[in-house]
């Protein structure tokens, strides 16, 4: 099907998508990669008066970058750049290991990090990702600017808490430490599909014991990272992990559908789960 | 507030295959449509309008990206590449075509347009990916037909095909 009719805007600054977003309000919807967008707008799942289109904004870094000890992603920083980015595998590895997952190379050529964030689609690799590592957005309009960390930043699937006027200029991730391990496994019907079930993993080395936390995706929330117990290296390859993880996977509320029933998906959840940061352990301790 | 309808057409030139357009489109149109309907270059196929199929990509820019989700307007200022500028102006086709013509890489045709267009930027290092990494490759590309098969053996032969020409 095709987009029904809508005015197409393309500021060349930040400033201006800030003007546009001020006027045209509740109109008005952002068009980044358009990777998510333009399917729905294809399929008339949405209407919108007005297209704002950040493609063309003046001097938008095309990578990613480091400050300080956090990893800045611009608006229009694609997932592929991401994803060949040598500073993202070292500095946010589970990023790198997510977007792996993420569609295919025609659509992440298009597709921004921040954009998948924000569509916030609970089975959606970055958004776990993003959990997991506590990142936040800077959310900005005419009115100023202000961080939403993301444990604030999804009301529920599709839906963010980004005012009328506001729009993304920045992803901000802290970057890994010495001791942190890394780790992201999925289990979908094809390659690049939206995951039935994934789990990211990070685990922190410290004092002789590990410290593991999980974000899942597929799972029904968007947001929640379950920190487990410290443990001793010996109870990762134990029971310890996979009662800790029992006890996370019954925190979830995955549904049932078309593609795998709420059963199946806690147990793909447990043994992706304890594969997941079986792995990240190995990494933290190397 | 209710949606306002706009359909007034725009300016925008578009550069295929190297040759500039000049043209008028309403902004909901979508490159695809106006490669075919527009510009008449219907090898770009399309297949389900929302990202799936893979039959519309096209390369902006040098990579593979979906035309049904780009509108026209977006591609002001990238240099698109689609099937068509694939064979020589004589009719020799290119390598990576005559592969998929060797290697039974297509049946009805339907997909093929999109496959050629997204090994392209990849072919030349094929033959030395594993059979997983090809896959991936071109996940993002559906085909009813072949099972497949044909299309990685294509891929893989097409650098060797371009090989024996240049020594002709
Ligand atoms: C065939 C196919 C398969 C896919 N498979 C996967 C998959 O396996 N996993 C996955 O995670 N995704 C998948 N996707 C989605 C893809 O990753 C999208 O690129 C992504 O979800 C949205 O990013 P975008 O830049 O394309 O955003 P758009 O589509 O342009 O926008 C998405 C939403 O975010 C908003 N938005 C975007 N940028 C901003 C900003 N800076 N500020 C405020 N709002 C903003 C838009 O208004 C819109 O509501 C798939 C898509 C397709 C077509
Ligand atoms: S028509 Fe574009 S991907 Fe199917
Ligand atoms: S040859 Fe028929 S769909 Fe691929």
């Amino acid at each position: 099907m095709k987009p029904a009719p809508f005015a197409y805007h393309r500021p060349g600054s930040r400033e201006e998508v800030d003007q546009l977003l001020a006027q045209l309000g509740s109109e008005a919807k952002i068009l980044a990669g358009g990777q998510s967008l333009i399917p729905i707008l294809n399929m008339r799942l949405a209407a919108f008066g007005h297209l704002v289109d950040l493609n063309h904004l003046a001097g938008e870094p095309a990578e990613p970058a480091v400050a300080g000890d956090e990893l800045v992603v611009g608006p229009l920083v694609r997932q592929a750049a991401a994803l060949e980015s040598a500073l993202v595998a070292e500095r946010a590895p589970v990023v790198s290991q997510a977007l792996r997952h993420v569609a295919h190379p025609a659509i992440r050529s298009r597709g921004t990090v921040v954009g998948s964030v924000l569509h916030g689609d609970p089975a959606a690799e970055l958004p776990a990702a993003v959990a997991l590592l506590a990142g936040s957005v800077r959310a900005r309009s005419r009115r100023g600017t202000r961080p939403i960390p993301a444990a604030r930043l999804w009301t529920g699937a599709l839906e963010n808490t980004l005012a009328e006027d506001e729009w993304v200029d920045e992803l901000r991730l802290p970057v890994r430490q010495p001791d942190d391990g890394f780790a992201f496994e999925e289990f979908a019907r094809r390659s690049g599909d939206y995951a039935i079930c994934g789990v990211a993993a990070r685990v922190r080395a410290a004092d002789g014991e590990l410290k593991a936390a999980v974000a899942y995706l597929g799972m029904g929330g968007l947001g929640q990272v379950h920190a487990l117990q410290p443990m001793a290296a010996e109870e990762i390859d134990g029971p310890g992990l996979r009662s800790a993880l029992t006890e996370a996977v019954a925190e979830l509320d995955p549904g049932d559908d078309l593609h795998a029933s709420a059963r199946y998906r806690r147990w793909l959840a447990l043994e992706l789960g304890l594969s997941c940061v079986r792995r990240a352990a190995e990494r933290a301790l190397k | 507030m209710s949606v306002r309808v706009r359909s007034e057409l725009q300016r925008v030139t578009l550069t295929v295959n190297g040759a500039a357009h000049e043209l008028e489109v309403e902004p909901r149109w979508l490159l695809s449509d106006v490669l075919r309907h527009q510009l008449g270059l219907t090898g770009t196929h399309v297949g389900c309008e929302h990202g799936v199929c893979g039959c519309c990509t096209v390369l902006a820019d040098g990579r593979p990206a979906r035309s049904c989700l780009m509108f026209a307007l977006q591609a002001e200022g990238l240099e698109i590449q689609t099937v068509e500028g694939l064979a020589s102006a004589d009719g020799t086709l290119h390598p990576l075509q005559e592969a998929f013509r060797r290697h039974h890489g297509l049946q009805c045709g339907f997909c093929t347009p999109g496959f050629l267009i997204a090994a392209l930027p990849f072919y030349r290092t094929a033959e030395g990916m594993s059979d997983q990494e090809l896959r991936e490759a071109l996940a993002g590309q559906l085909c009813r037909c072949t099972g497949y098969a044909g299309i990685l053996q294509a891929v893989r032969a097409a650098s060797r095909i371009e090989g024996e020409r240049s020594q002709a």
